[in-house]
């Protein structure tokens, strides 16, 4: 049985196809779900894309997460169903308090289009599953508010959980702890700043990225077994 | 009772603040080189209508930390003044 993928919709979102894509890329279904529907369709995992959702009006983020949709994704975490957040719907996901703390804008003032080199640094996570702590993945960033934050405690948190699931090997935008992606307690919700959508082949430039999508493919497929 | 309320946004201490930095570095060229510690913020302005100022106060404090400012990087303050002068 394989798992089916909800990819969600909001006014300003630019990624959602990318992820639909690769998913299908690798065998999974995938649908778009709409921001305006307080419900996830009976879908086993859910991507919040990136792009811009509502502009990046107030903040990245910050009014997506009062989209009808992602009170239904909260209560779907809340169910263990796997989430992940990928740039913006990393930063949707922190301003909905699915995730700890918030990106804020890059050090050094620029906008970041480039290949980072990523460190997987634990492989208990929905996102992270295929893949073995150590290996180093080249994903594309696209971001300018990518430097995550926390406060101290939220990051001892985090580190005493082994939590952070993804570092950038040469930091590229001040993220505390070169922290890349992160995850919540359940293990089930993942945010990420880099694009593993868009690393899905060698004619992109790396295929990196399809650990990680074969990781939540996974998941799904377990969710929709279960 | 209608009030009137001005939100100012602005980063915490310690957060980067791209905007106010390039700014800052600007205006030597513009003949300002004295200007310091520019920080850019953002100014909200709206009316509520509530029972009493205490209340109006209660219901913006809450809007501020669920939407206009994220608590992890941003500070508010808050200013509210009733309008057309009641109470005043």
């Amino acid at each position: 049985m394989t798992g089916r993928v909800g990819v969600v919709l909001f006014p300003g979102s630019n990624c959602e196809h990318d992820v639909v894509e690769a998913v299908r890329l690798l065998g999974g279904e995938a649908d778009i779900l709409w921001h305006g529907d307080a419900h996830v369709a009976g879908v086993d995992a859910v991507v919040v894309p990136g792009g811009f959702a509502h502009g990046d009006y107030l903040r990245p983020g910050a009014i997506a997460r009062f989209s009808p949709v992602m009170q239904a994704v909260a209560e779907f975490a809340a169910g263990g169903g796997p989430v992940v957040g990928i740039c913006n719907g990393f930063q949707v996901l922190t301003e909905a308090g699915l995730l700890p703390g918030a990106l804020q804008k890059n050090r050094g003032l620029k906008f970041l289009c480039a290949t980072a080199t990523l460190r997987v640094e634990s492989s208990d996570s929905v996102l992270t599953s295929a893949a073995s702590v150590g290996d180093e993945l080249r994903i594309p960033i696209n971001h300018f508010e990518g430097n995550y934050t926390c406060s101290p405690e939220t990051l001892a948190e985090l580190r005493a959980e082994d939590r952070v699931v993804l570092r950038y090997i040469d930091n590229p935008n001040g993220s505390v702890d070169d922290i890349a992606g992160i995850t919540n307690a359940g293990r089930n919700v993942v945010g990420l700043m880099p694009h593993p959508e868009r690393a899905t082949s060698d004619l992109l430039g790396s295929s990196d990225g399809l650990p990680l999508l074969r990781s939540l493919l996974e998941s799904a497929r377990q969710a929709a077994a279960a | 009772m209608i009030f009137e309320v001005q939100v100012e946004v602005s980063l915490r201490q310690g957060v980067a603040d791209p905007q106010g930095a390039t700014i800052e570095h600007s205006l030597p060229t513009l003949g300002f080189p004295g200007v310091r510690g520019v920080r850019v913020g953002k100014s909200i302005r709206f009316s509520i209508e509530a029972a009493d100022e205490a209340a109006a106060r209660t219901e913006v404090d809450d809007l501020c930390h669920r939407f206009l400012s994220n608590p992890v990087i941003e500070d508010s303050s808050v200013i509210i003044t009733a309008a057309s002068g009641a109470g005043r």
